[in-house]
């Protein structure tokens, strides 16, 4: 209620721009709030749920009662399609479009802020899943790390010495984006890009060479003794036990740009590597090939900043977008919280190069800048549920999968099933 | 409705010719209500015909612009789903089971508050207590019962194992979730039971003892044949809130190994998924069954209601 007070005021009166953000990162997102904070308005701080379909849906919510105290909110990339169509967010126009995305923007980023040829957000900080590895696993499975390797190799290298790889497979979002990687990698889509935009009627095309490729790699890690014990469970957080255990090689595991400052963290703690030569065998790498000779597709993801299309403010807050995702606020992202940036300039900055090592900061940018976005759809929630109900157990995922799931998917576009 | 068509019939009763006094108290009677049926119209016939209305149509709210007429097709997606019967089993496999139960439980209580002789505010307050809980906090504290790290559910039962997860298979996950909405609900039961229980009269239970009539005779041949209406009213309200089960599973299992309920299975049509079309198609098939039942329920009882509320 304050906060309508203090805008109902017009003339004279401060303005309060309501920021809606995910739990990731608060300490520096609240500096941000403050410092880009104005003679004319200041941000507030407003916390999400943890969890990702809780924030689409609190914020849906408030977009479909056209709430006008929703200012700015933290989008998950994936929820920015289907926002847009429904013309909740205010796209950038003019000068503060080419702002929100110059050519320093990476395009896997860039990607995820275009809906209908308008900028409809600003890419804040960026993130993309690596191949980590112990190196000494590499050097005794005999391994070329320097050169691209597939999902075959991978497995195989684990399951002849004794560890293990780690992926997502449980049932939630992040086992489609494994899916969606793999599919990618292969050449192939989950539904035909010339048409994802297209909603219901867009073209479902997982039911394909690619497809099947995909499948195989699931099958293959399921059936080896490579699989984690918790395979259809895992999650971002399960695999990273398995790094640095007290006995065996360790592992390889796909997984975001986190990883790096966790296990920095937990040096000599448990769990974590033994002293700073332990921290020096994490190794990694480009994400996996599906298919060899083909370039693999990384996963993508990060933060987006939209501005609510019933704002009352909407220069304001269009501006105070800007002001939270330019060079300045990226590097603080990526520095104090691990977050990585969208852009190019802020991987090349001074202080990025302190807190990272060279070569890895150069394979995140790589990742996002060729890295390969899941469905751009209005319905997208709906795509990776279907996907999720005819993919997971991960056990059972075999040659007539892609064809399930291609069914599946169809008949909940057209409505004709129930999820 | 039935009994007043008999009374009637022997010779066509006069139609009584109403006084000016009476047509004017009914016409004050009619404005007096008025206010009141309109209110009643605004807040529940609208959103129904709204929902009606919606569920001719693919709408999501996420694509407004593709809202397409489709007439019953909605309906049929529905009811030709497996998932819609697998749900609809779950929800009659609640009600069924968390009903019974209740009845008998609910029944003992009743008895129990019924002949009290001592401290009678405190116990009949203490059975009660369950029922003001909120549902979601009781999901919340059943789940923390069962729970196999910090749960003491496992350590109470003989034949568990400390480690056994009750919300791993669908079985033991449901056994969770009706044990809490039994729990809760039980005390509801047993207030209803007890309004039946007071009406039975004494007179008539002393008369069957002198009769010789013994405890087990007097319970089915008095107590119960008099208790009929209030049996039944108890079973069908809290039918009908069972057949719409939704925080304990929500709170619980939130729907994992298919332990959903067609109430949330509505949910997540609407809520989670934004379609609006097929979510309101399958909250008016969750209103029309809640009808039948409620005429199923009033129809096996044979109870006349306006009968049981003594009109006549």
């Amino acid at each position: 209620m304050s906060v309508l007070a203090a805008c109902g005021g017009g003339s004279g009166g401060k303005a309060t721009l309501n920021w809606y953000i995910n739990p990731d990162g608060q300490v520096t997102l609240n500096k941000l709030a403050k410092t880009c904070s104005t003679s004319k308005y200041d941000i507030k701080i407003q916390l999400l749920p943890a969890s990702a379909t809780d924030q689409r849906t609190q914020l849906a919510r408030r977009l479909a009662a056209k709430d006008s105290s929703t200012d700015l909110m933290s989008l998950d990339p994936v929820f920015v399609p289907e926002f847009a169509n429904a013309e909740w967010l205010a796209p950038f126009e003019g000068k503060q479009a080419d702002q929100v995305l110059d050519d320093d923007v990476l395009k896997g980023a860039a990607e995820t802020v275009q809906w209908d040829d308008k900028v409809v957000a600003a890419p804040q900080w960026a993130n993309t899943q690596v191949l980590w590895y112990r190196r000494s696993l590499a050097e005794k499975a005999g391994l070329d790390m320097t050169k691209p390797v597939t999902w075959d190799q991978v497995i195989d290298a684990a399951s002849d010495n004794g560890a293990t790889v780690g992926v997502q497979a449980n049932k939630y979002e992040a086992y489609v984006v494994w899916i969606n990687a793999l599919i990618q990698g292969a050449g192939g889509n989950i539904l035909d890009p010339s048409t994802v935009e297209k909603g219901r009627d867009a073209k479902v095309t997982i039911d394909s060479e690619a497809g099947e490729d995909a499948a195989g790699v699931i099958k293959k890690l399921a059936d080896s003794k490579a699989a984690q014990p918790d395979f259809t469970t895992s999650n971002e957080g399960t695999s990273l036990g398995s790094m640095f255990p007290s006995k065996g090689p360790g592992e390889f595991m796909t997984n975001w740009t986190f990883v790096y400052k966790n296990y920095e963290g937990l040096i000599d703690k448990p769990s974590g590597p033994k002293g700073k030569t332990g921290f020096e065998d994490l190794g990694w790498a480009r994400y996996p090939e599906t298919v060899e000779g083909e370039e693999s597709k990384p996963p993508i993801g990060g933060i987006d900043i939209g501005v609510g299309a019933y704002s009352k403010h909407l220069d304001y807050a269009k501006a105070a977008a800007v002001c939270v995702t330019n060079a300045k606020a990226q590097t603080a992202l990526a520095v104090n919280e691990g977050l990585m940036p969208s852009r190019q300039s802020v991987y090349d900055s001074a202080e990025l190069k302190k807190a990272y090592p060279a070569d890895l900061l150069k394979l995140f940018s790589e990742s996002v800048d060729t890295g390969g976005p899941r469905p751009k759809s209005a319905f997208y929630s709906q795509i990776s549920s279907a996907i999720q109900s005819r993919w997971h157990s991960p056990n059972s995922v075999g040659p007539g999968t892609p064809k399930k799931s291609a069914d599946f998917l169809t008949a909940i576009l057209k409505g004709k099933a129930l999820l | 409705m039935s009994t007043y068509v008999q009374t009637a019939a022997p010779d066509e009763a006069p139609k009584a010719v109403d006084s000016d006094r009476t047509r004017a108290e009914n016409s004050l009677a009619r404005k007096l209500v008025a206010p009141a049926v309109v209110l009643m119209l605004v807040v529940t016939a609208f959103p129904m015909l709204r929902a009606l209305y919606l569920s001719m149509f693919s709408y999501s709210l996420t694509a407004p612009d593709d809202k397409e007429f489709v007439g019953f097709q909605n309906y049929w997606t529905a009811l030709s789903d497996p998932l819609f019967w697998r749900d609809t089993g779950n929800t009659v496999m609640v009600m069924i089971v968390t009903v019974t139960i209740e009845l008998i439980i609910g029944f003992a209580f009743a008895m129990v508050m019924h002949k009290l002789i001592f401290a009678r505010g405190t116990i009949r307050t203490s059975i009660l207590i369950p029922y003001g809980v909120i549902t979601v906090v009781s999901g919340f504290a059943w789940q923390f019962a069962f729970s196999n790290t910090n749960g003491f559910v496992n350590s109470w039962l003989p034949f568990i194992g400390d480690d056994f997860n009750w919300f791993a298979k669908y079985d033991s996950s449901m056994i969770a979730i009706m044990a809490s909405e039994i729990w809760k609900t039980t005390p509801f039961m047993s207030l209803l039971l007890l309004a039946g229980l007071a009406q039975v009269s004494e007179d008539m239970l002393e008369a069957a003892k002198v009769d010789g009539a013994t405890w087990i005779q007097r319970l089915y041949k008095v107590i119960l044949p008099n208790m009929r209406a209030a049996i039944m009213v108890a079973v069908l309200f809290r039918a009908l809130d069972a057949y719409r089960i939704f925080d304990n599973i929500f709170v619980m299992t939130a729907g994992a190994n298919n332990t959903e309920s067609i109430s949330f299975l509505t949910y997540r049509q609407v809520i989670e998924q934004f379609q609006l079309g097929i979510g309101s198609a399958l909250s008016v098939l969750l209103f029309l069954s809640v009808l039948v039942l409620a005429y199923a329920i009033v129809k096996l009882f044979k109870v006349d209601l306006s009968a049981a509320r003594q009109e006549n």
